[in-house]
């Protein structure tokens, strides 16, 4: 896994809520065998029309919004288990996704792809989405290690959650499954007893 | 304090804990299907990490499976591809697998259960969310994404923290023509797509007692649609009686210990959940939904809410539908019967019942499809498909089907279906579909009518 500790990148601001991961990667995209590629299918009913047409309106669409940042309504990521979104959203270059509030599975999935999922209140929120609206140049800084996020030239800023073993992870790229191997006596113990 | 049904199954399986961190959790079964697992084997192969514990592994195809023809090769490439990984896979590792054709394949929450696989007090994942059906046992069952099903491979546990409690009680007696699919509707309409997210549910009270093996898990199974991993339901002896004699079960006096210890894990009186709701079963009526989530449903004879948010109306403008409107009379020209969350014999004698003698509507093309091999023989030997087929109904091969419409079970752009699944995510059955969820009951009266109506005035 990639380490991640800080990052200063634009953001695009997606402004819906309930954003499901259906729509992050639809299910006929679901038929790989392996990683790669989902980043093409990110989002794919929104950034194309049914005809197959780039749909202008989408904002991943519009050339003013760049970034590894997406900045997103609540309850991001609700729906299927499908680690396909965090694919898709990793392949096409996200590395941190900002909301007010994430759905479970989802903020696990991202969390061992090394997509960071920052949740802000509903009020920081809003100021990130309107600062991006009216200027798609703000730039937002991610600092993992003090766990704050802040709106580059200015004073905004606000402090997240993240569980402090994740966040090692994060840090030094590791993942469950060393922690998990480096257990096998005594899970091999537990299964000794059980009943 | 005492301790809650979830308590005493997840401290029973606690192996380890990181201080200020998660906990590492032992897993009892872990199903897999096609779709989720291929990147999990690829992963322990390239770091040459070998299966841990290959005889709790249980696999099935079901996601990406036709619904005709299920004799001949799969004519999609890529669905063919994935389901052949699956069986290397699991021959590779000496894994169990039912796959395609298999008299004990289907949808994996069908037909796990169903072979008395899942059981009380078990531990129970899934590369799927919809694993919280087996809840319905008092199991701790919960969808997991790819990268832990390969946590699973390597060491039959998984790195996790606790989830906080939630219980839902719903006390009474159900209307005529409500269904467990309704009651659990009913909650996520009243609660929201997130109240549980965080939480590991309970369902308590006398709706839920009285309730089937197969009404429960129709309720535990849509927990994911309000936020919670998981849903579960206290072991009694409709659970016994379902799991007794079946394929995985225990058998004999191995039962009976069983039993013994299944009825030590009903929660305790005096413990305390993080969040309570009661709702009182004359409240709740036949649901339908008319937006993009789950959460957005009303009663049947209800109008659509007025409500002003930018997300709101982006949900309407997808569904063509207007706010202050009723649902009813709606034409309706497609309609899917089954999923993992109504695909079960049950589910079709509801249908059946209220189908036999009527002719399906013409503009309609409804889909049935049973959870499983088995549900399917079911549906056959007690003459439910004879039923189907003097009505113009036509039965389709087992899997997960327009659900999630992987394979070719695809509704057509800008066309309504009234569903029995789980989710009316936008395209979820579809590019473009739009998606209204409902009881098998509602469902099977929409199929006749060709448009929604009031169920609650066609019961006798």
């Amino acid at each position: 896994m990639e380490k991640f500790t800080k990052l200063t990148s634009t953001a695009i601001p997606l402004e819906v809520e309930n954003v499901d991961t259906d729509q992050i990667i639809p299910a006929r995209f679901l038929k790989a065998t392996d990683k790669e590629g989902f980043g093409d299918n990110v989002f794919r009913d929104w950034r194309f029309t049914k005809e197959g047409k780039l749909n202008e309106n989408f904002i991943l669409n519009n050339p003013n919004y760049r970034g590894s940042i997406l900045v997103t309504g609540t309850n991001f990521g609700c729906g299927s288990s499908r680690e396909h979104a965090a694919w898709a959203l990793v392949g096409y270059g996200f590395k941190v996704v900002v909301s007010s509030f994430f759905a479970d599975i989802f903020k696990g999935n991202s969390l061992n792809n090394g997509l960071l999922p920052v949740q802000v209140s509903k009020q920081f929120l809003a100021l990130i989405l309107t600062r991006l609206k009216e200027n798609p140049n703000t730039q937002i800084t991610v600092d993992l290690e003090n766990q704050t996020i802040s709106i580059l030239e200015t004073t905004l800023s606000e402090s997240f959650d993240i569980d402090p073993y994740k966040k090692m992870c994060m840090i030094y790229g590791y993942d469950d499954i060393d922690y998990l191997l480096s257990k096998k006596d005594q899970i091999e113990a537990f299964e000794a007893q059980k009943i | 304090m005492g301790k809650t049904l979830f308590d005493k199954v997840w401290d029973a399986h606690v192996v380890d804990s990181i201080e200020n961190g998660p906990q590492v959790l032992y897993i009892d079964t872990h199903l897999i299907h096609e779709v989720t697992s291929p990147q999990a084997f690829n992963e322990l192969e390239e770091r040459n990490i070998p299966i841990f514990r290959p005889n709790q592994i249980v696999a099935t195809a079901d996601h990406n499976t036709p619904t005709l023809d299920q004799h001949l090769p799969i004519k999609d490439v890529l669905s063919r591809n994935q389901l052949k990984q699956l069986s290397e896979n699991c021959n590779k590792h000496g894994i169990r697998l039912y796959e395609l054709g298999h008299k004990y394949n289907g949808i994996v929450h069908v037909m796990a259960p169903e072979l008395g696989i899942t059981q009380p007090g078990k531990t129970l994942v899934c590369g799927d969310s919809h694993t919280s059906t087996h809840g319905a046992f008092g199991a701790i069952a919960f969808g997991i994404g790819t990268s832990q099903v390969a946590q699973v491979f390597a060491s039959q546990c998984l790195l996790l923290t606790k989830p906080k409690s939630l219980r839902v009680t719903v006390n009474g007696t159900l209307k005529k023509g409500v269904l467990p699919k309704d009651v659990i509707l009913y909650i996520i309409s009243q609660i929201g797509t997130n109240a549980g997210t965080g939480y590991f549910c309970e369902y308590a009270g006398e709706v839920f007692e009285r309730m089937s093996m197969e009404g429960r898990m129709t309720v535990c199974n849509m927990s994911i649609e309000m936020g919670a991993r998981g849903g579960m339901i206290a072991p009694d002896e409709t659970t016994f009686n379902y799991v007794k004699g079946r394929k995985f079960a225990p058998k004999d006096e191995t039962f009976d210990k069983k039993v013994a210890y299944w009825k030590t894990l009903a929660t305790d009186s005096d413990a305390i959940f993080d969040k309570e709701y009661t709702f009182d079963a004359s409240e709740i009526e036949p649901m339908i939904t008319y937006g993009t989530h789950p959460g957005m449903g009303i009663k049947i004879s209800e109008i659509i809410p007025k409500i002003d948010d930018p997300s709101f109306r982006k949900s309407l403008d997808y569904m063509g539908f207007k706010a202050g409107e009723s649902m009813l009379n709606k034409p309706i020209n497609y309609v899917f019967l089954g999923s993992c969350t109504n695909s079960r014999i049950e589910d079709f004698r509801m249908a059946a019942h209220f189908i036999k003698g009527k002719q399906k509507a013409k503009n309609v093309t409804a889909w049935l499809v049973p959870g499983s091999k088995q549900v399917e023989a079911q549906i056959e030997a007690e003459g439910l498909k004879a039923v189907f087929e003097a009505a113009g109904f036509e039965l389709r091969q087992p899997g997960c089907s327009a659900c999630l419409a992987m394979n070719d079970d695809k509704i057509p752009a800008g066309e309504y279906c009234v569903s029995t699944s789980n989710r009316n995510f936008e395209g979820r059955q579809g590019q473009g579909a739009r998606t209204i969820l409902a009881s098998p009951l509602v469902a099977a009266a929409t199929a006749i009518e060709g448009k929604i109506i009031d169920i609650t005035q066609h019961l006798n």
